[in-house]
């Protein structure tokens, strides 16, 4: 049997024809915006701490296993590599962290007026980068 | 298409499009949502905790690492961040998944697929955790 959702794509052109009708939203029509341009960021920085716990749990595995597969993750996660791989997932925390901090604010019910979403908006960019960065300088003062 | 016989309606009782409109629940849908926000807050101190220890911790040796988390309090926080943590990615994934990957038989596979991965890391990370606490 045909996918039952396909009731509701029958419709007709301006000539009277039958037509499916085209799927919506059409991305590529819209100029980015702050609001859609932070949605999409906050699910791919989400998908890209999912991967970050591949190093976390091997960290954690290494750490209980042996010296020698601890020395394996300590020098990678030491080196230039390591390092550009631990500075990105600590951006996506900070950003995921910070947004979905306003994500549940939404849940409460506040916040919605155009002006809140972008202030809200701009002010979770600028903390997640200000957090960031001064993980990074803690984590390299404590080395 | 002919049109349906009496046995047939009364095994459908609904036209295509009134099973369309009808899609409406998504079954689990309100567990689902809260499960994940649920997660999120426990998250926020759990994360803040987390990332302080990792700076402090930054570079440690393993006598370093396992001395921090074998502590009961340490462990006890850090099985509360890999539960939270992974049942939020969990869910998380599920609907990335759900959203963009569009043919039936793939969408569970890769579903499965992703909730077995993501058990299997769940448990490594907490028996890793476990046996540093319980050696210690």
């Amino acid at each position: 049997m045909a996918d039952v959702r396909e009731a509701l794509m029958s419709g007709r052109n301006s000539e009277g024809a039958r037509v499916r009708r085209p799927l919506s939203p059409h991305l590529q029509v819209y100029r980015p915006q702050i609001t859609s341009t932070l949605s999409i960021l906050h699910r791919l920085m989400g998908v890209a701490l999912a991967v970050g716990t591949l190093l976390f749990v091997w960290w954690l595995a290494a750490a209980a296993s042996s010296d020698a597969a601890f020395a394996l993750a300590a020098g990678l996660m030491g080196s230039v590599v390591g390092w550009v791989l631990i500075a990105g997932w600590t951006l996506a925390l900070w950003y995921h962290f910070c947004n979905g901090i306003r994500h549940l604010w939404w849940d409460v019910g506040r916040g919605f007026e155009l002006s809140e979403v972008h202030a809200t908006g701009k002010l979770v960019v600028a903390a997640s980068l200000v957090l960031t960065v001064l993980t990074l300088v803690a984590g390299a003062a404590m080395r | 298409m002919s049109n349906p016989t009496h046995s047939q309606q009364a095994a459908i009782m609904r036209s295509m499009l009134g099973r369309a409109r009808g899609l409406g629940s998504a079954k689990s849908g309100t567990g689902h949502w809260w499960a994940q926000r649920l997660t999120a807050i426990a998250l926020v101190p759990l994360g803040v905790w987390f990332v302080i220890g990792a700076i402090a911790h930054a570079g440690a040796s393993r006598a370093g690492i396992e001395h921090w988390i074998s502590g009961p309090v340490t462990a006890t926080l850090m099985l509360a961040l890999i539960a939270c943590m992974f049942q939020h990615m969990q869910l998380g994934l599920q609907v990335v998944i759900e959203d963009y990957v569009h043919s039936e038989s793939c969408r569970v596979a890769t579903l499965l697929a992703m909730k077995a991965a993501t058990a299997l890391l769940a448990i490594l990370a907490a028996l890793s955790v476990l046996k540093m606490a319980l050696a210690g």
